[in-house]
Order: structure tokens, then C-alpha cells, then sequence
């Protein structure tokens, strides 16, 4: 069963499933003949407005601050970024920077900008607008949480001249390079720097690109339009000059049936949070569905080892190969897949560890009885002196995959129970550090991830002393050379993974379904999109 | 300066206001207070992708007041709520009365047209009820009003849209401004609403239609229509006049559902989303204002009885007011009227 994070949609859920499921019905006889249309595609054309569905409102648009996916998707079409990253290889490209040097401990990062670039009111990007946004960033503090991070311990900032600027950082800092690809370090205006933060998150805000941001209504729509002198897109984009799109209507629509609905019915072109149980109707009826695995850390239970339970290596370790995940790919879709590793694979430099996360209930049930959890057979659960193995498992997200870990769990004797609750619940047990385990995932397309999640003195979600996984943790960040970072984090992986420090279950996907005239959509390395290069077909 | 017997009436009932307003304020402040939950999460955006660091939260908490103690917050709150200040919303930063001005048009749009639908469709369906001479005719339309509020409101949406815009595309489903877009949502606000009109008004007219003073028109002569009409109908919209507070709530709860289902930025929807994300200023600012349109809406409902119903007037002294309820007048008045 579906169930969503607010009470009153979970009260819709069930009924509305029901009238989906009679709708799309309906809607399959009345669609048959759409799918035809898009064999002969032909070259790009110019012009028509793209009419995109999201589910949840971007509340703030400026994606330098505190972002959603939505925000972070609007902010993605209204700024550029220094670099680009290629979403096949991981590779980091020129895009604003032409070229780039890094020095031997990734502490300093000097970059030289591309001429005659311009912000959407006419001023000229210089090196001196990468100091005054980056400094905009540190002000926003916790504003600008992901910012800051990518930006901790900036030393300073230099511009030597207007197309030469240089990043230095006090400590090795090698996730830089991959942060400076992403919207969330993209460039505003010196207009826009002088609003203030709600201001900026209400709409005032000035890109150096493709698209401009003409308006935002809250929890309602946002409009772009072209920026007709554009004429610097990433290295990776497939034309020159401005996008081929006139504008961009973006609509939030919380309902997947009326998403759905608008969609068949030629009301909008893109849905961008399909639901698994719609997939295979729109597909059939001649809508393609793309989606791409979010890279980064896949959906984790992260052990708290500051807590009884969470505490047993044997334990934790049990747990990853009770864990059957050939199977819990029945229960999800097409588009969506069980974790191979700790990173997604679309991660760049992430490696298949299958082999590491194998089903073997017998090794499982073999650990838990030499760390004394003997089975009671009235209940089926083990027990230590008295104490049943029972972990409580407080969570928000859509995750009905939860339901079968707690059944193959069950088989070796543990027993999990599943404790839904809202956001801002949930955050704040969190809080409390009482969990014993942790159920989320992180999105970054950078193997830096597993530093921030798991390292001793990052965010340590494992709660562990310092121990010798930080030190290989620590070597990723010093070197920008991608095979030894490839390298590092694969040891790193491996030695979490054989802890039980990570319990890796299922990568999460974004799922998103086109009209068949929509063309030259893709996601970019983050798995977030770009619209530089669709276009409708069909338009003259 | 003479003070009338309906100034005093007006003076006590904003008192009252005054108080069910405080009352609201506290009450949801309280309820918001021992939630399980965590502000600092909803104001730095999402519980996991967040990398917040300790001294960020901490600045947090001292902006919004939140390592205050209780009372001290709700102080601060309470003070500035006076000034007409609900602080910003945790999720958008934007002021809490800007965020409810700005949804406000829209939900009055779409309250007033299913207003509209619903009154009239509700007092045809009574009149024609009463009105018929065949029974059948009669117990169907006598049924309908039950069937009007057992179907789930967000059920009628989706199914109106599945027909008039995703089927026929005659209507867009998203989108529409303008009167085009107004059209379903407010039939489906107003079934409930009408199908509640029509049960009340029905229910009346049947009172009314027994009464003495029926029977002596009748005997008198005067048109059966007529009748029903003019004179019945009349006694009968009492009853609608001491609903109007239930409708009214009908209309706000109505309009979270409908607004949701059909993408309409209102009221509705922002209340919607602040509960769900325990938004709180912005709950707080919602819940005043609902509590704001009751304590109107009762002003004016009282202010209209004397109206309607002469013997409702206050008096000199109008401390029986509430007990008064209206009642069918006997013939003899309504022959002196």
C-alpha cells in the first residue's frame, strides 16, 4: 500500500487509488493513439512552452539556500555553475570555468571563467561575482545549510583578475571540485546578493542562465522564460546559443491522479513524481517514463552504535545478510532497484559489492547464536538475558519496501518493528540520538558522501569512535585523482559494509513520465534536470 | 449619545469574539506546543538532506524564540499576534497574514459561487419536494440530500474532473483562473453544502406547510405557489439563518479538500500543507482567521434574526436573546404583518 508523509493525503490514499485505477482504465481506451505520433522526431524546433507538474511546492526558489528538489530543479534552469559533471562518467567539466587547476592536497582550486558572459539584467559575470556569491553563502549560515558545508573551512577567496579566480581552503577539501557543478553553488547578480534571503526565496532572483525566473506563486506555479542572449551552456549541452524552449510552466500539483490525469489527458507534458503503480498504464499508453537512480548514499538502516542492540558487530551483521535483496526487487518497480553497494550506481566511482551483501540466512542465524540471541520457539524471536532482539524503526518516507526487510528479518529471529511518523516528528527522535537505528538516504553525486554520512568527526551516523575506515575516509577527500578516490571508497565501502556499519537496502529513483512531443529531455549528474536542451515537437 | 438596544447587542458579541479568538490562539498554541515534532526541521527544509551544523541549529532556535521557555513564547507570540504580527511561516519565510491575504481571494471566490450553487439548488430541491404532488418524485428528491453528503468530497472532484477534463477536455484541470476553472470545484463544494440546505429547508417547509396560518391562507384563497414562496418559505429560512455557522465551517473544511484536489491556491491548501509540515506560525495564523470569519459570521447571523423574525428584537434589555429561538409565528401575527 502507498502511503504518503501527511495524514490527509494517507486518508486519500486507499479511495484514491481506487478511482486511479478506474480512471486510468477509462483513460487507456481514450490514449491508445498518441503513442504513434513521436516516431519521426526530426531536428530540434524553437519554441512552445513546456507545462511540468511537480508534486511538492519549492517553497524557496533560490537555490542557494535551503532547497528542496523542486527549488533545486527551478534554481537548476535559472543559474549556471563553474563546472559541469558528466552523468555517465562522473567526470567534471568546463561550463562557466574554461579550465581549472587543482594543487597537490586539494586545498586550493584556481579557475579561469569564460568571456562574455552576462546575468539575465545585462551585468557581466567576473571573477569577482564567484567572490561575492560564495561570500553571500557563508552570511546565509543555516540558511544556505548544504552550501556552507561544500564551502566549510574557506580560507579565501581571491581574484587576481576578472577571468581568473582562486578557492582556497585550510584543509583538503577534493569534494570542492564536484560542488562547484551544482546549483546550489550557482551565481546570482549583485541585484539579487542585496535582497534579502526571503526575498530571494520568493522569487527575486537574477542567473546567468538559460532560463529566467519571470515568477513565482507559493504552492502554486513558477514561470521562466528564455533568456535570449544566452550563449554559454555547459560542455556537455547538445546545441549552442539560447534554449529552445520559449518557457517553462511549472504547476505544483500534490495529486499523482490529477498529475496523472493532466498528463493522459495532454494538460501538461512532464509529470516528474510518477507513482510506482501508474507506470506501466502510461507506458503502454505511449508515455515514456525516465528516471535515473538518485546517486549518493542508497536507503539505509544506519546503526547507532551508542545503543544497546546496535552495539553487537554479530548483530548488525546478521542483519545485512538476512537481508534477501534479489527479492525486494518484487516489491518495487521497474524503475527502481535494491541497493548493490553503500553508494547508488549512478554514483560516479561506485563499485558493484554485491558479492558483500548476499543472502545468507544461515550465516546470519550462526552469528546471532554465538553472540548468545538464542530463538525462543514459542515467539520466534530471540532473546538475550531476558530481552527480546526487537529494534524499533522510526521513519517518514514512502518506503513500503520496509514491509518485506521486517519479514525477512523476522525469519532469523529479529524483530523489527516499522513506527511511521511525520517529518517533523520523526526529526525530532532523531534528535534525541535514541534511535537505534536510522532509515534515510542522501543524494550527492560525489563519493564525499560517504565522508559526510560516515565519518567519525562528520556527521557519524554510526555514532563510532574514530576508528581506522576514517583514515581512508579522510585520504578521499586530499587527492582529486578519480581513480585513487574510486579506489579509496571502495575500501571504505567494504570495511563499513563488513562491520555492519552500512545496511544498504534500496536505491531510490526519480520516476518521470513525458508527453511523447517532449525531446531532448535528461537528468544531470545529480539526477536533478536540466531543460536547456528539450524541445516540443510539433511546435513551428 | 443614545445607546441603542442593538448597539449593546453588537458590543457584547465583539466581546465575545474577542474572547473566542484568544481562546483559539491559546488553544492551538498549546496543541502546537506538546506536538511531537521539531521546528528547527521544518525551517531547515527537509529532515536527512540537511547538514545543518549544531551552532546553525542553534542560531535557529534563538531566531524563532524556540529555546525560550514556554511561557516566554507564548508571550512574545501572543503580543505580537495583538499587533496583527503570526511571525513568518517556518517553510517560506514569508509573513504569516501576507501568505493568508494572498490565498484569501481565491477561497472567497470559490466559497461565494458554492454558496450561490448551493442555496439555490438546496431551496429548489425543498420547494419542488414540497411542492409535488407525486410521492415518488417527492421521496427521491427527499433522498437525495443524504446521498449529497455521504459522498466523499474529494471522490466528486476526481470524478468530475475524470469526465470534464481528462475525458472531454472541456474544462482544464489545472491552471484555470477564471470562471472556466471555477466551475467544478465549486459544484463539488457545494453538493455537501446543498444537499444540507435542502434537508434543513425541506424539513421546515414541512413544519411551516402544517401550521395554522398555512391552512387559513389556503382556506383564504391565496395561491398554493404563492404561498409557499412568500410566506413559508420565509418562517423556514430561520432555520437556514442558525445553520449558517455549521455551513460556514463546511465551506473552510470543504475548501482543504477541494483545493487540493483541484490545484487551487487557497486557503484551503495552505492549511493543508502547514499542518502536515507543523508550520506553526502559519497554523496559528490560519486558525485565528477561521475563528475571525466564525465570530463575523455569528455577528451577522445574529444581527439578521431581528429582521427576519420581528419578535427577535432586542428589547431594552436583550439579555434573553439567546434563548429566544425562532419559531413558526402563529397565524394571527403573520395575518397582522
Amino acid at each position: 500500500m502507498s502511503r504518503r508523509p501527511t495524514s490527509l493525503r494517507s486518508t486519500f490514499a486507499l479511495p484514491l487509488a481506487a478511482v486511479a485505477s478506474l480512471a486510468s482504465l477509462v483513460l487507456l481506451s481514450g490514449c491508445q493513439g498518441a503513442a504513434s505520433s513521436a516516431q519521426d522526431v526530426g531536428e530540434p524546433v524553437s519554441g512552445g512552452v513546456l507545462r511540468v507538474a511537480y508534486d511538492v511546492d519549492p517553497e524557496c526558489v533560490d537555490g542557494q539556500q535551503v532547497g528542496n528538489n523542486t527549488a533545486l530543479n527551478v534554481a537548476r534552469q535559472v543559474t549556471d555553475s563553474l563546472t559541469d559533471q558528466d552523468p555517465e562518467t562522473g567526470e567534471i567539466v568546463p561550463w562557466l570555468a574554461e579550465s581549472w587547476e587543482v594543487n597537490e592536497d586539494s586545498t586550493s582550486f584556481t579557475f579561469h571563467l569564460r568571456d562574455g558572459v552576462t546575468f539575465q539584467d545585462g551585468t557581466e559575470f567576473t571573477s569577482a561575482s564567484v567572490k561575492e556569491n560564495f561570500d553571500a553563502i557563508i552570511d546565509l549560515g543555516a540558511k544556505a545549510t548544504q552550501g556552507s558545508s561544500y564551502l566549510a573551512g574557506l580560507r579565501s577567496v581571491e581574484t587576481p583578475d576578472d577571468r581568473t579566480v582562486t578557492v582556497t581552503f585550510d584543509e583538503p577539501n577534493a569534494q570542492f571540485l564536484q560542488a562547484t557543478s551544482t546549483m546550489i553553488l550557482g551565481f546570482y547578480a549583485p541585484d539579487t546578493l542585496e535582497k534579502t534571503p526571503e526575498e530571494r526565496c520568493m522569487g527575486d532572483i537574477v542567473g546567468t542562465g538559460p532560463f529566467a525566473l519571470d515568477h513565482f506563486t507559493q504552492a502554486d506555479s513558477v514561470t521562466l522564460s528564455r533568456y535570449d542572449d544566452y550563449g554559454w551552456p555547459s560542455s556537455l549541452a547538445q546545441h549552442d546559443g539560447p534554449a529552445h524552449l520559449d518557457g517553462i510552466e511549472i504547476t505544483v500539483v500534490p495529486e499523482a491522479t490529477v498529475r496523472n490525469g493532466s498528463l493522459s489527458s495532454g494538460q501538461i507534458d512532464i509529470d516528474t513524481a510518477v507513482l510506482p503503480q501508474d507506470e506501466e498504464v502510461l507506458e503502454s499508453s505511449g508515455f515514456p517514463i525516465v528516471s535515473r537512480p538518485n546517486p549518493g548514499v542508497v536507503y539505509h538502516l544506519f546503526p547507532n552504535v551508542g545503543q544497546p542492540i546496535a552495539d553487537e558487530s554479530e548483530v548488525r551483521q546478521a542483519i545485512n545478510k538476512a537481508i534477501d535483496r534479489d527479492e525486494l526487487a518484487t516489491v518495487l518497480s521497474p524503475h527502481q532497484s535494491p541497493a548493490t553497494s553503500t553508494l547508488a550506481q549512478s554514483t560516479p566511482h561506485y563499485t558493484d559489492l554485491s558479492h558483500l551483501l548476499e543472502h545468507d540466512p544461515d550465516g546470519a542465524a550462526q552469528l546471532l547464536d554465538d553472540a548468545g540471541w538464542e530463538l525462543d520457539e514459542s515467539t520466534g524471536i530471540r532473546e538475550k538475558d531476558g530481552e527480546p532482539l526487537t529494534i524499533a524503526l522510526s521513519y517518514w518516507q514512502t518506503a513500503p519496501f520496509l514491509e518485506l526487510v521486517q519479514q525477512q528479518l523476522r525469519t532469523v529471529g529479529i524483530d523489527l518493528q516499522l513506527d511511521k511518523k511525520t517529518i517533523a516528528e520523526h526529526r525530532a527522535v532523531q534528535e534525541t540520538g535514541d534511535l537505534a537505528f536510522d532509515f534515510y538516504n542522501l543524494t550527492r553525486s560525489d563519493v564525499d558522501i560517504l565522508r559526510t554520512v560516515f565519518d567519525a568527526n562528520g556527521r557519524n551516523v554510526n555514532n563510532r569512535e574514530p576508528e581506522e575506515v576514517d583514515e581512508i575516509l579522510d585520504r578521499t577527500t586530499a587527492t582529486t585523482d578519480p581513480d585513487e578516490r574510486g579506489a579509496l571508497a571502495e575500501e571504505a565501502v567494504t570495511a563499513l559494509i563488513e562491520e555492519g556499519y552500512s545496511i544498504p537496502l534500496v536505491e531510490l529513483s526519480g520516476v518521470v513520465a513525458t508527453s511523447p512531443d517532449v525531446q531532448g529531455f535528461h537528468f544531470e549528474a545529480s539526477s536533478r534536470i536540466q531543460f536547456y536542451d528539450t524541445w516540443l515537437a510539433g511546435e513551428d | 449619545m443614545r445607546i441603542t438596544p442593538t448597539a449593546v447587542l453588537i458590543l457584547r458579541r465583539l466581546g465575545h469574539g474577542a474572547i473566542v479568538l484568544w481562546a483559539a490562539y491559546t488553544l492551538s498554541f498549546l496543541v502546537l506546543f506538546v506536538l511531537p515534532g521539531d521546528p528547527v526541521a521544518i525551517i531547515l527544509g527537509g529532515a536527512d538532506q540537511s547538514t545543518a551544523t549544531p551552532e546553525q541549529i542553534q542560531a535557529v532556535r534563538e531566531e524563532h524564540h524556540l529555546d525560550r521557555p514556554f511561557l516566554v513564547q507564548y508571550a512574545l507570540a501572543l503580543s505580537g499576534a495583538l499587533r496583527l504580527d503570526f511571525g513568518t511561516s517556518y517553510a517560506t519565510g514569508m509573513p504569516v497574514v501576507q501568505a493568508i491575504v494572498q490565498s484569501l481571494p481565491s477561497t472567497l471566490g470559490l466559497a461565494t459561487a458554492a454558496l450561490a450553487l448551493a442555496v439555490v439548488g438546496g431551496t429548489a430541491l425543498a420547494i419542488i419536494a414540497v411542492r409535488t404532488q407525486r410521492p415518488t418524485l417527492r421521496n427521491i428528491l427527499a433522498g437525495l440530500p443524504g446521498l449529497g453528503v455521504a459522498m466523499p468530497t474529494f471522490w466528486v472532484g476526481l470524478l468530475l474532473l475524470q469526465v470534464f477534463s481528462f475525458r472531454l477536455g472541456w474544462i482544464p484541470a489545472l491552471g484555470a483562473d477564471g470562471f472556466l476553472g471555477l466551475v467544478l470545484p465549486a459544484i463539488t463544494l457545494a453538493l455537501p453544502l446543498g444537499a444540507m440546505i435542502g434537508q434543513v429547508l425541506l424539513t421546515a417547509l414541512d413544519r411551516a406547510w402544517a401550521e395554522q396560518f398555512v391552512t387559513t391562507f389556503r382556506a383564504a384563497g391565496l395561491a398554493r405557489t404563492r404561498l409557499l414562496l412568500t410566506h413559508a418559505l420565509r418562517v423556514a429560512s430561520l432555520s437556514l439563518l442558525s445553520i449558517a455557522g455549521v455551513l460556514t465551517g463546511n465551506l473552510l473544511s470543504g475548501a482543504v479538500v477541494v483545493e487540493t484536489v483541484f490545484t487551487r491556491n487557497g486557503l484551503g491548501r495552505l492549511a493543508e500543507s502547514a499542518v502536515s509540515s507543523q508550520d506553526i506560525p502559519l497554523v496559528q495564523g490560519i486558525v485565528v482567521f477561521s475563528a475571525l470569519v466564525f465570530v463575523v459570521v455569528n455577528l451577522v447571523t445574529d444581527l439578521l434574526y431581528p429582521l427576519v423574525d420581528p419578535r427577535t428584537r432586542p428589547a431594552a434589555r436583550p439579555s434573553s436573546r439567546r434563548t429566544a429561538r425562532p419559531v413558526a409565528p402563529t397565524a394571527a401575527q403573520e395575518v397582522s404583518a
